[in-house]
């Protein structure tokens, strides 16, 4: 067990999707205003992660495969029917920041990530 | 051998001729499948045009803009339009007619639709050059070509048609007299007490009037080309003369083969538009029916429609007449004339309002009972011409105290409107296109939810607009009756549409999107709701939209500042005001995109678009444009894009005004303004408009006198001419009125709704368009110039902003945890530069295969 992966063993009552993976600090919990996302760089693979004005932290692939950017990270944030969601910026389609389920088209969703705050730092489960 | 087609011959490609081909094509779609074959003779070099908007072609419509039919529309089968091709003579006897050049064709039915043609008076020097009549687009040109060596002109006969004229002679800057035989101008639609006051308007608007005057000479004048020489001895001189002393019905090849023709002229026709052949029908202005001739489309239209039904064998539809009530609008003033509007009927009784300083006159004309509306007559002031017709024509009970109808309401209120729901099925509400109010609810029901939908399905509001009000009201009507939520809310958060929001921003000085959301809304918003209140809070309070409050609502475009791309990338556009450059700092950006790598292109709005900018790369980008000496071009924003001119008096032999220097004025003035959607501008030196500036959101053209003010036109995929608004204008007045226009609009108008679409749902159209802007009819004329006095004076660039602003800078990256770019940005070279990989370029190159120019 490395250091990160002992410090983030305290945030066990954070959702956990991911079996196998390390808990990493990825930024500093400011650098998200509320209500918009980052992007996050890990070995390579691209982190979308929002932040909503309640506090809660999302994470899920940058990746928009109906646009095949990466650009949800720059998405508009909202909820529909009370379902918190990112705006693709390219051709809007809506992802479910819980499950990255995509409203127009369900079939494939994207990977999400469990994601934290802890001590003013965003950790990310990858 | 197939049966013998039936040949019908139409003479007369004018308004009411094509749409008989119309009417015709509407029961047989498939004129060879029917046994059908339909020519269609026409004297005239064109198809048919809209004679009844001849006008604006002084105004900037084209021959083009004016055309009734439909590219392709005469290319099918069984159907031939032969144009240059004037009908000589009709052997009846034989069934043939012979065309000028002497071939002869043979029909089966003939259906004549000749028109008119417009009276001269027998007045000797009548036919001196320079004396014209107002009939045909060649008429129009040959009196353009008189206008530009004219100084001054004369209309002969003040009636509708005579006024008109009058205005384009205005228009064309001529010092202009109407001369009238009779007491007072149109005799046939207003009574005394209009005629005075629509004389004391129209004088004002520097037309000269001169009643009771009969020309009996025109001879060589001393000041100017023409002298005319009234009865009692007075002379008028004038450069040119202009006939309008009203028309004849074009019924010589009906006289010629001895047709029945009618007391006053005219071909007489029987219920079905049948002549005194049976084999003949005549239909429009050279009809007679019932002794009467109708010099308006309307009724033409329905006798297309009765004559093509009773052709297609059908006996039970007929022609009955129709109602000459008549609303025009000439020279800016409403004239209106209903039914019995001089009082004829035996026993009937007037009720008059005169307001001599508003210049306001109205009269009813009501049954002996007093329970009828006969007729009315409104000059100044026909607001409630809709309602008083519907009246009239259904008959309907006139209220306990019918002068309310007429008279002022207090405080500027509304007057009641007539209540739609109180007029039958059967009510014709567009009289020029014969649409009932049943035929509207009908089309509503099949899904026209909006008025421009109505418009396409109905055909009714298309011709003059008159009834676009009523028609308006039977939609809302109907759509609330039918239960359609009428559901203008701009999404689930808001029960709200984007005017009501505006509104509320600023009337409860709201400035943040969570204010209105919590005091207005549900929820957290969502991409529809959080861009839209951003835009209306910039409209409004003009903040820095990335201060932290706001920068969560913005589209990833103004966030970035950037257009974003097919593949996440941004493209920059720097500010070139007027599309004038100098060469340094067209070397400035050519510098910058080298050193980046970024594609160059030339905007259709006369300025350098730098494509393929990662988000971590802008601010150095903005940064070494700044040194330049560039600002933001707001390409990212749903605001001012760009005033395209072109290049004007300063080198242009033919322009009038310096086109650039306005452009760059008008660019300055308004830029980073935000609006409900891209605004674009464009300025002429010239009438030969380089600049196109009618096909821009507001377009300036230059005037002998000053600028022309075009609004509400647009490029794109639904192109609009733009409306003239006002004319002759000097730069302060112009300035004043491109203020309140972009207000309104910004105020009024829908989410992602650009100018045309907006002025194409305007209730009240260009009409009530002039009135807010130029009359100031709603009284907020001052509050929309300190709306925009308030943008302009917290005009920032936004690049500038972003950079001196240490938290916003630090969000424009690309990564947050690293300074890298996104490996999945791939270019490849393409004509000398660079453009976006394809998935399969991408995937060569993720084997290892190299497709990425290195770039310097
Ligand atoms: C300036 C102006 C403004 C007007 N404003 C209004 C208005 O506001 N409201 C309104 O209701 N009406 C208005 N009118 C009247 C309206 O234009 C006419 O009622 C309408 O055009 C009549 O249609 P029509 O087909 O009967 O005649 P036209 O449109 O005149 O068509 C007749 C056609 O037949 C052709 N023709 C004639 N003889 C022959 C021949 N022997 N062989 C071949 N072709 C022939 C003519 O060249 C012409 O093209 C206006 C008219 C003018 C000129």
């Amino acid at each position: 067990m490395n250091a990160r992966s002992a410090s983030a063993a305290v945030m066990e009552s954070v959702e956990v999707s991911a079996g196998a993976g390390a808990w990493q600090p990825v930024c500093a919990l400011d650098d998200i205003w509320p209500d918009t996302g980052v992007c996050v760089l890990l070995d390579g693979r691209q982190v979308a992660v929002f932040r909503l004005a309640d506090g809660s932290l999302y994470a899920l692939d940058n990746h928009d495969p109906h646009s095949g950017a990466n650009v949800l990270s720059r998405g508009i944030v909202g909820d529909l029917g009370g379902e918190p969601v990112v705006a693709s910026p390219i051709y809007k389609h809506h992802y479910r920041l819980r499950d990255g389920v995509c409203l127009e088209d369900p079939g494939t969703p994207l990977a999400t990530y469990a994601v934290a705050a802890r001590d003013g730092l965003v950790w990310l489960h990858c | 051998m197939s049966t013998r087609k039936q040949h019908i011959v139409v003479v007369g490609n004018g308004m009411v001729g094509h749409r008989f081909v119309q009417e015709l094509l509407a029961v047989h779609s498939d004129l060879p499948a029917a046994g059908i074959e339909l020519t269609v003779l026409g004297e005239e070099p064109r198809p048919a045009y809209d004679r009844v908007h001849l006008s604006s072609f002084f105004s900037g419509s084209s021959a083009e803009d004016l055309s009734l039919v439909e590219p392709g529309f005469y290319q099918r089968p069984g159907l031939t339009l032969r144009l240059n091709a004037r009908v000589a003579g009709i052997e009846r006897r034989r069934n043939t007619l012979q065309l000028a050049d002497g071939e002869v064709l043979a029909y089966d039915k003939l259906v004549l639709a000749t028109g008119s043609y417009p009276f001269v008076p027998p007045v000797p020097g009548s036919d001196r050059p320079g004396c014209h009549v107002y009939r045909t687009i060649e008429d129009l040109e040959a009196m353009q070509a008189s206008g530009a060596t004219s100084a001054s002109g004369v209309v002969v006969g003040g009636g509708l048609l005579g006024l008109e004229c009058a205005k384009a002679l205005r228009d064309m800057g001529l010092r202009t007299h109407v001369v009238e035989f009779a007491p007072r101008l149109m005799v046939v639609q207003v009574d005394e007490g209009g005629g005075r006051i629509l004389r004391s308007k129209i004088e004002e608007l520097g037309v000269q009037v001169h009643t009771e005057r009969n020309t009996v000479d025109i001879t060589d004048g001393a000041t100017a080309r023409h002298r005319m020489v009234f009865a009692d001895g007075s002379w008028l001189e004038t450069d040119m003369i202009v006939f309008s002393a009203g028309i004849r019905a074009r019924d010589e090849l009906a006289r010629q083969c001895l047709l029945a023709i009618g007391p006053r002229g005219g071909v007489a026709i029987d219920g079905h538009c049948r002549s005194s052949d049976a084999d003949i029908y005549a239909i429009g202005e050279c009809a007679s029916w019932n002794g009467q001739v109708f010099g308006l489309v309307a009724p033409g239209y329905d006798m297309a429609r009765v004559a093509a039904a009773h052709l297609a064998g059908s006996a039970g539809v007929s022609f009955s007449g129709a109602d000459l009530s008549t609303k025009l609008k000439l020279m800016g003033v409403d004239v209106a004339s209903i039914g019995d509007a001089q009082g004829r009927t035996a026993g009937a009784r007037a009720c008059v309002f005169t307001d001599e300083l508003k210049q306001v006159y109205k009269k009813l004309v009501v049954s002996a009972d007093g329970k009828r509306l006969l007729g009315a007559v409104l000059v100044g002031d026909a607001a409630e011409y809709g309602t008083l017709l519907q009246m009239m024509l259904n008959g309907l009970e006139l209220p306990e105290a019918p002068e309310q109808l007429i008279l002022p309401a207090p405080d500027g209120m509304a007057k009641p409107a007539l209540g739609v729901d109180a007029l039958p099925d059967g009510a014709v509400l567009c009289s020029c296109n014969n649409v009932s109010k049943g035929q509207l609810c009908a089309a509503i029901e099949g899904g026209a939810h909006t008025i421009g939908e109505l418009k396409a399905a109905t055909r009714a509001g298309t011709s003059c607009g008159g009834c676009v009000p009523l028609v308006t009201q039977v939609l809302k009507a109907e759509l609330a009756r039918q239960g359609v939520a009428v559901n203008n809310h701009l999404c689930e958060h808001f029960a709200h549409s984007r005017q009501e929001l505006y509104h509320l921003v600023r009337v409860e000085g709201l400035r943040s999107f969570a204010e209105l959301l919590a005091r207005h809304g549900r929820g957290r918003g969502c991409d529809v709701c959080k861009p839209t209140v951003a835009n209306i809070l910039a409209s409004c309070w003009n903040d820095f939209v990335l201060k932290p409050e706001h920068a969560p609502l913005q589209d990833s475009n103004d966030y970035f500042l950037g257009n974003i791309q097919k593949d996440g990338t941004y493209s920059v556009v720097p500010r070139i005001p007027g599309g004038e450059i100098t060469p340094d700092k067209l070397i400035a950006i050519g510098e910058v995109a080298k050193r980046y790598g970024l594609y160059t292109k030339i905007t259709g709005g006369q300025r350098i678009d730098l494509f393929g900018a990662q988000a971590h790369e802008l601010p150095r980008i903005w940064g070494e444009l700044i040194a330049a000496g560039f600002e933001s071009g707001h390409a990212y924003g749903k605001s001012l894009r760009t005033v395209k001119s072109c290049v004007g008096s300063t080198w242009c032999r033919y322009g009038v005004q310096d086109s650039v220097g306005m452009a760059i004025r008008l660019e300055h003035r308004y830029k980073g303004l935000r609006a409900p959607h891209k605004i674009k501008f464009g300025v002429s030196g010239c009438t030969r408009e380089c600049a196109e500036a009618q096909g821009k959101d507001v377009g300036v053209i230059a005037t002998e006198r000053g600028w022309n003010l075009y609004v509400c036109g647009n490029g794109g995929m639904k192109p609009r001419h733009a409306e003239l608004l006002a004319a002759d204008l000097d730069e302060a007045t112009l300035v004043r009125l491109i203020d309140r226009f972009l207000m309104f609009y910004i105020r009024t108008a829908d989410r992602l709704q650009r100018t045309s679409t907006w002025r194409d749902n305007l209730e009240g159209g260009l009409d009530y368009l002039k009135a807010v802007v130029l009359d100031d009819r709603l009284g907020i004329a001052a509050e929309l110039e300190a709306a925009m006095a308030q943008v302009v004076d917290s005009y920032a660039c936004e690049w500038r902003a972003a950079l001196d602003d240490p938290a916003a800078r630090k969000r424009l990256r690309t990564f947050v945890n690293s300074d890298a770019g996104d490996d999945n940005v791939v270019f490849v070279p393409e004509r000398g530069q660079i453009r976006p990989a394809t998935a399969a370029e991408k995937q060569m190159r993720f084997k290892g295969i190299a497709v990425v120019p290195e770039t310097v």
